[in-house]
């Protein structure tokens, strides 16, 4: 009888592990994660919290390159795998693998939070699904080395300065300063649609399909090919590689070697860290074309995907993550841009943030409001990284001889094409 | 212990005998086979059997079942052309350039690279001082990984790089080698003959030193200058290792990527950009994955490499049969 007792009570303890075990084993996730700060580990601490008032969860953070991100994940995705939630800087391409978590999320309180950059993750203007959290709000635009023009005794011009403006004034403090370069911008689509915003390109026919190139952007890349081959612009940028590989000057910046370096708000971090003291530094915003004073929004977010088997977890981490108090901690400790609107109204207390860090997210915080909204929809355009390669590759070829501005913009427009009839054949 | 493997090779006995009676002793070998097949079959003959599928299909969707079945109009994408001389006049001008670029690199590099280590393995093959010191600097390249040796020698050309640095320092004006098209050309086929001349140089060296010692002795009895005896003796009897190393040089020429793409990305434009960049691009780091193009780009570009294996193969039967 003692051993019949004994064997049932084994039995039962067994059953009883067995059925935690594969309960905890049901709550493992993974997070694809990565980052040129630390967006990751800031994450895994806020997620640790987030297991530990949710038991049984497991999120397993792996930090992977971002060209893991780039290449590999779509390629998982598509083929029916992947992780369960990433951060993600394609919002709009892979869009039709997230997951949509308004079901378990509160969604007024998405849609008071985040507005209209919800739009960015959606797959179509029709669509009302929630997808993913806007972690790091980014904005492209200048950055002066203030130190140089205080030395060559330069006002930097006003806000609403043109392009021809800075020029002249960069030009004036580099010849003063002896300073070898004058201006740089990033070789990326991205980077030189904000200006080309401004210049009247509006990137979108009358009835919302793409449409490249047009007055606006012509004018605007016609004057980019020749700063970069009259020495106005670094031409090693652009230049200096081919096809759509991405290519900053940030490290001639930081060497004090440049005097007008246009990339974005997310260098912060790296300037504050590497400039130091060595020179005062500023952000300047984007200098105004013809229509617009615009930099171009962005950034990355967290998602969820669909092949996940937990998607009420991957709602409630959202959730959790989306939570003013949460965001708010995320925003100051990784110095980034609200995209919260509540975060944004209270401001943000970048704790420990040097003098010249909290200055810039400050400045970035009001360019904000400058951004055009040909430049929000253009972010939000799902095949926006097409265009952005696009010009990328075909203003390269401008810049450096092998085609003519006409019939680089001819290119661009027969490129696109055969993208849209790529990515239309489905 | 030897109890314990006879015991092991019982237990593998027992399907094997069973398998023999079975199928008989011939197709037995299919089984021991087979492991080997299946492998082959999956990761080198499917992956074939579906470049050609995707080469027929477009969208930039991954999975066969969501993309389009579209013919030959990939290839026509590929070749619709006015002019084959001009890549402007090209539907596709990224991949005639490539084209062309690929056609140049391979012409200069294998000429520069086949002549130096022709040179490199006669100078190695006399008698100098530290000889086998010089055969392992001329080695030491080829050790390198293609990442490193396309960032050493950006290190020394970039505008603030060594290279300009000495001319500056010797009182010249810098030259901004990788801005320039035909610069950035000229050192991507430099540093490709530098990079691999030494693994070319060696066989060169093992064939130089194949040559019967004796012949040489004879032509000098002969009194015959060291330029007739080049051409009249090393020339021809190296003549087939000459026609190996041109083959294989040919074949990893044309499928130069790694070292390229580290030192220049492709450019300054697309002056640098080789096919398999092309189809690198094209297919996967590009927005959107053109998967069906870059799979018939590649295509194209196997039937070049299955060309030039037929050639080596013939040439290494030629060797064989003297």
């Amino acid at each position: 009888m003692k051993f019949r007792k004994n064997v049932v009570a084994q039995l039962v303890l067994l059953a009883s592990l067995g059925t935690a075990a594969s309960f905890t084993q049901a709550q493992e996730l993974r997070f694809m994660c990565s980052t040129d700060g630390d967006e990751c580990e800031v994450l895994d601490d806020l997620i640790t919290r987030f297991e530990q008032e949710n038991e049984g969860v497991d999120i397993t953070v792996d930090i992977v390159p971002y060209k893991s991100i780039q290449e590999n994940l779509p390629v998982q995705l598509a083929a029916g795998s992947g992780p369960d939630i990433a951060k993600v800087t394609d919002l709009g391409g892979l869009s039709q693998y997230y997951l949509d978590i308004s079901p378990y999320i509160d969604a007024d309180y998405w849609e008071q939070s985040f507005g209209d950059i919800l739009n960015w993750y959606r797959k179509s203007p029709e669509d009302k699904g929630i997808y993913g959290m806007h972690s790091q709000l980014t904005i492209t635009g200048g950055y002066i080395n203030r130190t140089l023009f205080d030395q060559a005794e330069v006002e930097p011009p006003a806000a609403d300065a043109s392009w021809e403006e800075w020029a002249e004034a960069v030009a004036a403090v580099a010849e003063a300063t002896e300073t070898p370069y004058l201006m740089a911008m990033d070789r990326s689509g991205h980077r030189i649609a904000g200006p080309a915003i401004s210049d009247g390109a509006k990137l979108f026919a009358d009835d919302g399909t793409p449409a490249l190139v047009d007055e606006g952007f012509t004018r605007f890349v016609t004057k980019f090919v020749e700063w970069n081959n009259n020495g106005t612009m670094l031409r090693d940028v652009w230049a200096g590689t081919g096809g759509d590989t991405y290519q900053d000057a940030s490290q001639e910046f930081i060497s004090g070697s440049l005097v007008y370096y246009y990339s974005g708000s997310w260098q912060v971090g790296k300037f504050d860290n590497e400039i130091g003291d060595a020179f005062d530094w500023q952000v300047v915003g984007t200098p105004c074309g013809e229509v617009a004073c615009s930099g171009m929004p962005g950034g990355a977010g967290i998602v969820g995907f669909s092949t996940t088997e937990h998607p009420e977890i991957v709602g409630k981490l959202l959730d959790y993550l989306a939570q003013e108090d949460n965001y708010a901690e995320l925003t100051a400790r990784t110095r980034n841009i609200p995209a919260h609107a509540a975060v944004a109204a209270k401001g943000v207390d970048y704790e420990g943030a040097s003098a010249p860090a909290a200055a810039a997210l400050n400045a970035w915080g009001q360019q904000v409001e400058k951004i055009s909204p040909v430049a929000y929809a253009y972010q939000g355009y799902k095949h926006n990284r097409a265009m952005f390669g696009i010009t990328m590759s075909r203003v390269s070829q401008a810049i450096v001889g092998e085609l003519s501005i006409e019939e680089a913009m001819e290119r661009a427009t027969a490129d696109l094409e055969q993208t849209m009839s790529e990515v239309d054949a489905k | 212990m030897a109890r314990m493997i006879s015991y092991c090779m019982r237990i593998i006995e027992i399907p094997m005998l069973y398998l023999q009676k079975r199928l008989g002793i011939s197709r037995l070998a299919w089984v021991f086979l087979l492991p080997n097949l299946l492998l082959f079959g999956l990761f080198a003959f499917l992956p074939v059997v579906l470049n050609f599928v995707y080469a027929m299909t477009g969208s930039d969707q991954i999975l066969l079942q969501d993309r389009t079945f579209v013919g030959m109009g990939n290839y026509q994408t590929l070749t619709s052309c006015e002019d084959f001389l001009d890549p402007n006049s090209c539907r596709d001008d990224l991949f005639w350039r490539a084209v062309y670029n690929t056609i140049w690199f391979v012409l200069l590099q294998v000429g520069f690279m086949v002549g130096f280590a022709l040179l490199t393995a006669l100078m190695l093959n006399s008698k100098i001082r530290a000889r086998g010191f010089f055969r392992s600097v001329f080695f030491f390249p080829v050790l390198l990984s293609p990442v490193v040796v396309a960032l050493i020698w950006k290190w020394i050309l970039q505008r603030e790089g060594l290279a300009n640095a000495a001319l500056e320092g010797m009182g010249f004006d810098t030259i901004n080698w990788l801005l320039d098209r035909h610069w950035a050309f000229f050192w991507s086929v430099f540093i490709s003959v530098w990079a691999h001349m030494g693994f070319y140089t060696l066989i060169l060296l093992a064939g130089l030193q194949a040559i019967p010692r004796d012949v040489y002795e004879a032509a000098s009895m002969d009194a015959a200058s060291p330029f007739r005896t080049f051409r009249r003796i090393t020339l021809p009897l190296l003549m087939p290792t000459m026609i190996v190393v041109l083959v294989l040089s040919l074949i990893k020429s044309v499928q130069t990527f790694d070292e390229v793409y580290a030192f220049t990305g492709g450019g300054p434009g697309s002056a640098t950009t080789l096919l398999i960049q092309y189809v690198y691009e094209t297919g996967f780091a590009g927005t959107p994955r053109l998967f069906g193009l870059a799979s018939a780009a590649s295509i194209l570009l196997a039937i070049v490499l299955v060309i030039l294996t037929f050639l080596q193969l013939w040439a290494s039967r030629r060797n064989v049969n003297g």
